[in-house]
């Protein structure tokens, strides 16, 4: 073993990231179009009055709950948001909010198109399999050093860290709700002449839904689970409260803003679940 | 009647060598060695039927023997290796994908064993599905629906979800929704076989009542015999992707092809297949404005029976007559019989199920007469035939 020169794996992925930075202008396009989205719902977030925004989202939650009369719910959601304002962690949780919300919403777009495509097409599930298990399973730091060197510091490297992180349950569930579609209304949608999109949208579509949300569901909480490493570039929110405290060794700080998350976490879980229900 | 729907040499192989596999086909090879050579699945083996306008026509056959397959090439949701089938002349198998959406559109309609109901419409929705896919106006969808629900008694659950349902009114969504378009060819995949027996027997009678209004062309894939025999205007049996028998009901019961046939149909409920017409004998008759109590006499001493059926001279049944009153008669010199007739006799018509009769044929102590519209007798019916019939023995004698 010893005898073998290494193999420059680590040299020509620096090469390749090296190239691929030529593309300035192609990077640039996108790094200002997520900036741009990411200004926007983080505006309307400083826009709303504290109190607006959290009686807005128990109005939410007690809509899409209304059947099932969820008081816990909502007692939790007024606490739980109480609490973020007291410790004066406002506007990092509505920065942390932006960042999950962009990084869903890209996941979302560009997810459920390639589980669609993987559903119909053989050969797209062999390759889009292991490139999945492939994006989950390397360790989300790693993702941050050519983020940097192609998006810059701030949200935006973030943002897409997040998403290569965070695409693969939307991915994969998007794949197997489609496939789980019965075979027969399949047949019934074909032996009434739909076409292709009309399979799509009227049989496929709805009937995948449900698992397509678990996955949405799955996806935001991957993206969640990277603020902390996000923050390490630059993306700000409570992810940089709990950095902080670790760099200046403050355990008690760091649960405080630790403990921001997770209420974040458990409402965001909370309102996709009820949406997913929600149907019919 | 004119031909709807014509199959021609309609194959069908899986796998992956199918050129290889059709020409040993066609050079007379068996489906094993086919399998053995080259890993192809003879789905269907050059079939050929004809279906006539508005007759119901079931085909049969065991799981595995093709049934499935051909139907769903008549709409081509599986695409023939080879063949053709035509719908008024038009050939599917080889048609355009636009031509065929058109035709699927337009023409046919399926029904499914499992009923294929989109879980997250209601079932006035599920039935508009085939009239949105068309692109019809949401106001004209609606009372198509609406009206096509009524006919199969659904009209008032047009606002509930399919899964509030029991298995028989998903079926009747199922069969609404295929209605809705008003196709001329309706294609039913063991479309009761989900159900419970009485509720299939119910919707077969249900469909049999809807089709004497509609006269549309239904092909309809079974598995139980007794389906077949009671909905079906023709049947045609399949084992193995070829076909076996093509028939009426009693065609195939009087005169099964093969031995497989015949297993199939050693389970039938005979009752419900064959009338008083098929199983009635001849009977002995005396016409009353003629004949005396002397000829009445000698004729049952020659047949070996102690009555005989009374008509007259246009063979109206009056009655019967007793070889006692007969004796008595030409004891006492009496030349006219007509009072001796007694009029006792329990009469049936030609078309009535054997079913029907059973319990009245084993009680009665005179047998049955079978008579016409205008009270002329036709034959009786003896115990003897009836349970001959049901056994299958004697099928032949009347059919």
């Amino acid at each position: 073993m010893f005898d073998l020169p290494k193999i420059p794996l680590a040299h020509w992925i620096d090469a390749f990231v090296a190239w691929i930075s030529h593309f300035e202008g192609f990077f640039y396009v996108i790094t200002n179009a997520l900036g741009g989205i990411i200004n926007a719902i983080q505006w309307v977030f400083d826009l709303l009055p504290i109190p607006v925004f959290i009686l807005a989202v128990i109005a939410l939650t007690w809509w899409l709950t209304r059947h099932e009369r969820k008081l816990g719910l909502l007692v939790f959601e007024l606490l739980g948001f109480l609490y973020i304002w007291n410790q004066g962690f406002w506007r990092d949780m509505t920065q942390t909010l932006t960042l999950v919300l962009t990084a869903s919403l890209l996941a979302i777009i560009i997810g459920v198109p390639l589980g669609l495509w993987a559903a119909m097409n053989r050969t797209v599930a062999r390759i889009v399999k292991p490139l999945m298990d492939f994006m989950q399973t390397m360790p989300a730091f790693v993702y941050l050093i050519p983020a940097v060197a192609l998006f810059g510091i701030g949200m935006v490297p973030g943002v897409v860290a997040s998403v290569i992180f965070a695409m693969p349950p939307t991915v994969r569930m998007t794949q197997l709700g489609i496939q789980q579609v019965s075979g027969e209304l399949i047949e019934a949608a074909d032996s009434f002449g739909a076409t292709r999109w009309q399979r799509l949208t009227k049989v496929q579509l709805p009937g995948a839904l449900s698992t397509i949300m678990a996955g949405i569901n799955q996806s935001m909480m991957l993206a969640l689970s990277m603020v902390v490493i996000a923050s390490m570039i630059g993306a700000m929110g409570l992810g940089t409260q709990v950095y902080f405290a670790v760099g200046r060794n403050e355990a008690g700080s760091g649960f405080a803003a630790g403990l921001a998350i997770v209420i974040l976490a458990i409402i965001l879980d909370r309102i996709t679940q009820a949406m997913n229900h929600k149907q019919h | 009647m004119t031909t709807k729907v014509e199959v021609k040499n309609l194959t069908k192989i899986f796998g992956k060598h199918v050129a290889k596999a059709q020409t040993m086909l066609e050079n007379g090879h068996t489906k094993q060695e086919i399998l053995v050579a080259t890993e192809a699945t003879v789905g269907v083996d050059r079939a050929n039927f004809a279906v006539e306008d508005g007759e119901i026509f079931v085909i049969m056959g065991l799981s595995g023997s093709g049934k499935s397959t051909t139907i769903r090439m008549l709409n081509r949701l599986i695409k023939p290796t080879s063949g053709s089938v035509l719908i008024d002349g038009e050939d599917i198998a080889t048609m355009t994908k636009a031509q065929l959406q058109a035709v699927r559109r337009q023409k046919m309609s399926m029904v499914f064993q499992s009923f294929a109901l989109l879980p997250n419409r209601t079932v006035q929705q599920n039935t508009e599905f085939g009239l949105e896919i068309q692109g019809v106006s949401k106001s004209e969808r609606a009372a198509k629906a609406q009206k096509a629900l009524a006919m199969v008694g659904l009209g008032e659950y047009a606002s509930q979800y399919h899964d509030q349902l029991s298995g028989g009114m998903q079926q009747r969504v199922g069969l609404a929704r295929a209605f809705a378009n008003d196709p001329e060819v309706l294609l039913m995949d063991e479309a009761f076989s989900a159900l419970d027996p009485l509720n299939r027997r119910e919707m077969q009678d249900e469909l049999l009542d809807l089709q004497a209004n509609l006269h549309k062309t239904i092909i309809f894939i079974s598995h139980d015999l007794n389906e077949a025999l009671h909905i079906g205007d023709h049947i045609l049996i399949m084992k193995d992707g070829e076909i076996v028998q093509i028939g009426t009901p009693e065609e195939i019961l009087s005169n099964p092809a093969d031995d497989y046939v015949e297993r199939f149909i050693e389970g039938v409920d005979r009752s419900q297949v064959y009338t008083a017409g098929n199983v009635m004998v001849r009977a002995t008759t005396v016409n009353v404005e003629k004949a005396g109590p002397r000829l009445a006499a000698r004729r049952m001493r020659d047949n070996e029976i102690s009555s005989l059926y009374a008509i007259d001279s246009e063979r109206h049944l009056l009655g019967i007559i007793d070889a006692k009153d007969v004796r008595q008669a030409i004891d006492q010199h009496q030349e006219d019989i007509r009072p001796l007739v007694k009029d006792i006799v329990p009469t049936t018509t030609i078309d009535t199920p054997l079913a029907d009769l059973m319990d009245a044929v084993s009680s009665t102590p005179v047998p049955y007469a079978v008579v016409d519209e205008r009270h002329r007798l036709q034959g009786i019916i003896i115990r003897g035939a009836v349970l001959g019939a049901l056994s299958g023995n004697e099928v032949n004698v009347n059919v």
